[in-house]
């Protein structure tokens, strides 16, 4: 039984272990400053180009586009459940939540191409729906599952003498929810939207199918873009293993895992604090 | 009505809007599928081999690949879970073990995808010699599919009240026939729930296959764990994305991505109705 439950610990050390090691090669062939460059160009005839900024900058900007349009969803969605819902309403809503969050991301992508690319493309008038905003619509809906739940245990577990004391002096009950209940709450919201951040800068299918794919340094959400996620998933399977492009690859897998350990570790900070 | 009743009226129904309209994507998403894959299912193309790189035929080594992936990851993922479940919830007492374990699952659950991949093809498929094949395949999705599982196991197992470990244990049972007679068998429905859920999403997950185990076309079943499979939702990115003509073939991609989703979803509604038989049964 000790043995059983000490094998989560083993997995997590010999992540960090194996993805070090294979990262190696590439800081003792090339050094750590060839990864800090603005060009990903792992295939040229002159020089070979790793650097990984293009990449950061792009899941940047999808995950951070789509947690700003997951917070409204996610948040006012945990309101309503936890607070304005009936009974019935909830046993109706709940599941459709689980159901968002069962769909897999690669039919989500699927979708993504069929409807969402198009319709992006239609409404901006743009010459490609292949962008970061297609790829942070479909990210967004992969973290409004996340955020819900955790924003609603949250609001759930506020005392409710708290409401009571509002109620009672004479706020009503919007007053409570916006200015008590959800300001009480603070502190695992702001957990939830972390750990909905940590699943969006992670997911790779969705976003590799409908982001064009382009490592290029932009910021604007209208232009195509290519994670550090997609890039993994896109070129592994054409490398040679050893090389100093698969070395490459896993760099920025322990870049994607020290940014999500960062994030989850914070956020159960904040989600023990109170 | 006062004014500030109407106030909080017409921001109550903002926030129900805002509510629903989550619940009206997913419903669309779902539709969607539905709509254009359905006519897509027919006897053929569930029992067919692909032909004219998967423009015709069907995809039943895709079902097949998924169906033993899945039965693979259940087998490492499943009982190692509930153990650690069973030492955590019955055992442990608060140290820097248990807190350490409790840190890694957090961690685990946090992993990409992808990086599980990383890490599969490092480990697993590289330094263990297993090749791309079923086994690597299985043991990474297992990796990640533990946290979810330990996780709502325990739950389940912490929900069974003290009093019956009490009263078994005071009539002489031991530690272990306690749990064995009196806990696991309240807890093991709850266990399987969350477990299926889990195993649900390991089924749709593309990244970690991607890297381990999946391949776009195999004229054969695989015959041993050593082997590569097809799995669905491998081909599904292939037939959406690699295709030279995809635009031609959307019946075999909206049929994929059908099967694909009702297989999740009927594996998540299994765990829902479990779930609802446990409550109407369990009172204490």
């Amino acid at each position: 039984m000790t043995g059983a439950a000490s094998t989560a610990v083993l997995i997590v050390i010999l992540i960090f272990f194996f993805l070090g090691r294979e990262a190696l090669p590439f800081f003792k062939e090339r050094g750590i400053s060839d990864l800090i460059g603005t060009r990903w160009m792992p295939v040229s005839f002159q020089k070979e180009l790793y650097g990984v900024i293009p990449l950061i900058t792009g899941s940047l900007v999808v995950t951070v586009l789509a947690t700003i349009i997951a917070i409204p969803f996610g948040v006012c969605g945990a309101v309503y459940v936890a607070e304005i819902a009936r009974r019935g309403e909830k046993e109706f809503l709940k599941p459709f939540i689980e159901l968002l969050a069962g769909i897999p991301s690669v039919v989500l992508g699927f979708f993504g191409l069929m409807v969402v690319a198009p319709l992006v493309k239609e409404i901006f008038g743009l010459g490609s729906g292949m962008t970061a905003l297609t790829g942070a619509l479909l990210l967004a809906l992969m973290a409004i599952p996340t955020i819900m739940s955790i924003s609603e245990d949250a609001i759930t577990s506020v005392p409710e003498s708290y409401k009571e004391a509002s109620l009672a002096l004479g706020a009503s009950r919007l007053e409570t929810i916006w200015k008590v209940t959800v300001p009480a709450a603070r502190s695992g919201i702001v957990a939830a939207v972390m750990l909905g951040m940590g699943r969006v800068i992670g997911e790779t299918m969705a976003v590799m199918m409908v982001t064009g794919n382009a490592a290029i340094l932009t910021l604007s959400p209208f232009e195509s873009v290519r994670t550090m996620t997609a890039t993994i998933a896109a070129e592994m399977g054409e490398v040679a293993f050893g090389s100093v492009h698969y070395a490459a690859l896993f760099c920025i897998g322990l870049i994607l895992l020290a940014a999500t350990f960062g994030l989850n570790v914070v956020a159960q900070r904040v989600l023990r604090r109170k | 009505m006062k004014p500030r009743r109407r106030h909080d009226a017409f921001w109550f129904w903002m926030i129900r809007i805002i509510a629903y309209s989550t619940v009206a994507v997913t419903g669309y998403i779902v539709f969607d599928i539905i709509r254009n894959g359905l006519p897509a299912i027919n006897w053929h193309f569930l029992t067919d081999y692909p032909r004219r790189g998967g423009a015709a035929g069907g995809i039943f080594p895709a079902i097949v690949g998924t169906f033993l992936l899945v039965t693979g990851t259940i087998a490492v993922a499943l009982p190692l879970g509930m153990a650690t479940a069973i030492y955590l919830s019955e055992y442990s007492r608060r140290n820097r073990f248990t807190e350490t374990i409790r840190m890694a699952i957090i961690t685990l659950a946090g992993v990409p995808s992808i990086v599980y991949g990383l890490f599969g093809l490092g480990l697993f498929v590289l330094f263990m010699h297993m090749g791309a094949s079923l086994l690597a395949g299985s043991l990474t999705l297992a990796c990640m599919t533990l946290p979810t599982i330990i996780v709502s196991s325990e739950e389940a197992l912490r929900a069974v009240p003290m009093s019956l470990r009490e009263g078994s244990l005071a009539l002489g049972a031991t530690k272990w026939e306690t749990i064995y007679k009196n806990v696991l068998p309240h807890a093991v429905p709850g266990m399987l729930t969350g477990s299926i859920l889990g195993i649900g999403r390991a089924a749709g997950e593309t990244a970690p296959i991607l890297l381990t185990v999946a391949a776009f076309y195999l004229p054969n079943l695989p015959n041993s764990i050593f082997d590569q499979v097809m799995a669905l939702p491998y081909h599904l990115y292939v037939l959406a994305t690699q295709h030279p003509n995809a635009e031609q073939i959307r019946p075999m991609q909206y049929g994929t991505a059908f099967v694909l989703l009702a297989l999740v979803l009927m594996v998540n509604a299994a765990a829902i109705w479990l779930r609802i038989r446990i409550r109407k049964r369990q009172r204490w």
